[in-house]
């Protein structure tokens, strides 16, 4: 952390309360709404870089416009992992230590697809979370929520034939940071994905429907649209539980790159 | 166009990924005493021109030949498999560094170069760009470079700061803040090479 952002964050959490940051939110969607009103394409890049109410981003966000470039050579390409690389056992973070993880068993699966719809085969897919009381084996959250000895929160798989993905996990719990102050993270899952070409490379936030905190989180307000914000919702589904033994949640990905604005030949008038 | 989904939003990376993401071996594409082996690595640094402890770059490239390697074994690294790709988090003063091959140029003719991609705390979404080599054959002729405003330019340029070793700093903001890459907004028809 540098010291302007200690400067910024330890000021901002000591003033800087609740009402302010959502008013800072609310002005910026206002703008981001006024700018894409009568677009009805979808947005390619739905996450804003400047968005000023999380704190750390004030210094580390680009202010100059990013600069168009056509995707060449190995940006065409992606790369390629197998099973040398990911075992078996790695997407169940259940089973990592020698006893149970505390709270929620659940499954988490999905497909990850390409804007066209095409599934991404055999591609790697890593995870990371906090356990159920919302701390993170990271030495540096050290907030006062118990360590669990039995769940370390870090996964990977490969995507199969038709580009599922499968973990299990436990229920991610809240935790509070210090952007400003009493500021909570609603429960998330982080994912890093990769897709078949090097310009589709995505890091993103898996939520769970219907948590009070979205409102109020600089992190997932950071996408000015509804619709876009509710892409990152998983949604429960009763056909991925296991009986007496887990829950289970649907979340499919899609990945943009250069890829998500090309037309079809065909489409070209 | 219309019939295409609509892209999954990215996040940022945050501060917990240290525990997650990097691996033993990550940095090293080839290993650091294999003859080819150069040097390349730098700091990310923020507008204030502080460094960025908690930034995490991918490095994905041909190989000396110019081929882009589709061979897997990135995660575990067997010492004589070049896969291509690396990843390397930045350590306590935001400096990162990788053991690689510098690319060749491609049948293509374009100027070699690293593809890079910087997440960190801070940083809503990733960000591409380009690593270009010093004194490379096509530097100066590349189409692409030479869309860059030229007081730029020089910002997707590694040097050569010692034998065999390449810098390359990263500027998320300022004055030499590095040119970042959008991918979604430019070609209006698909490549000829789909």
């Amino acid at each position: 952390m540098t010291t302007t952002d200690q400067a910024i964050s330890a000021s901002s959490h000591e003033t800087i309360n609740q009402e302010t940051i959502s008013a800072e939110i609310a002005a910026i969607h206002a703008k981001a709404a006024a700018e894409r009103q009568g677009s009805s394409e979808p947005n390619p890049e739905p996450t804003l870089l400047d968005f000023p109410p999380y704190r750390s981003s004030l210094l580390r966000h680009p202010t100059k416009a990013l600069h168009p470039a056509d995707p060449e050579s190995v940006e065409l390409l992606a790369p390629v992992f197998g099973h040398q690389d990911v075992g078996p056992l790695e997407s169940d973070l259940t089973i990592q230590h020698r006893g149970e993880p505390i709270g929620e068993r659940m499954v988490v699966t999905g497909r990850v697809l390409d804007s066209a719809g095409r599934p991404i085969v055999g591609q790697l897919v890593e995870i990371w979370q906090a356990n159920s009381g919302g701390r993170y084996i990271h030495q540096r959250d050290q907030h006062p929520a118990p360590i669990d000895p039995n769940f370390t929160g870090v996964g990977r798989c490969l995507t199969d034939a038709d580009g599922s993905y499968r973990f299990i996990t436990i229920k991610p719990g809240p935790y509070p940071w210090r952007n400003h102050l009493n500021a909570w993270r609603p429960a998330h899952i982080h994912f890093s994905l990769f897709g078949t070409d090097f310009t589709q490379r995505l890091v993103t936030q898996m939520y769970f429907p219907g948590d009070p905190l979205f409102p109020l989180d600089p992190i997932y307000q950071s996408i000015p649209d509804q619709a876009d914000r509710d892409r990152l919702l998983a949604t429960y589904d009763h056909s991925v539980t296991r009986p007496e033994l887990s829950t289970g949640y649907r979340w499919d990905i899609v990945l943009g790159g250069a890829r998500a604005t090309w037309l079809e030949p065909e489409d070209v008038r | 166009m219309s019939s295409n989904l609509a892209v999954t939003p990215g996040q940022t990376v945050g501060p917990f990924f240290g525990y997650a993401l990097p691996y033993p071996g990550g940095n090293l594409l080839v290993p650091q005493h294999h003859p080819d082996a150069v040097r390349l690595h730098g700091t990310v640094l923020d507008g204030d021109g502080q460094p960025v402890p908690d930034a995490l770059l991918e490095i994905w490239q041909a190989d000396g030949d110019g081929r882009p390697a589709q061979r897997p074994g990135s995660l575990h690294r067997d010492g004589y498999t070049f896969t291509g790709w690396g990843r390397s988090e930045t350590d306590r003063v935001g400096h990162y560094h990788f053991s690689t091959l510098e690319p060749g140029r491609d049948d293509q003719g374009a100027a070699p170069f690293i593809a890079l991609t910087v997440f960190a705390r801070g940083l809503m979404h990733r960000l591409h760009t380009r690593i270009y080599l010093p004194g490379a054959a096509g530097l100066d002729d590349d189409p692409f470079l030479r869309s860059v405003p030229e007081d730029r330019r020089t910002t997707l340029i590694a040097h050569r700061d010692a034998a065999a070793s390449l810098r390359f700093d990263v500027h998320l903001q300022g004055q030499q803040e590095t040119v970042f890459l959008s991918f979604a907004s430019t070609a209006s028809t698909a490549p000829t090479w789909r």
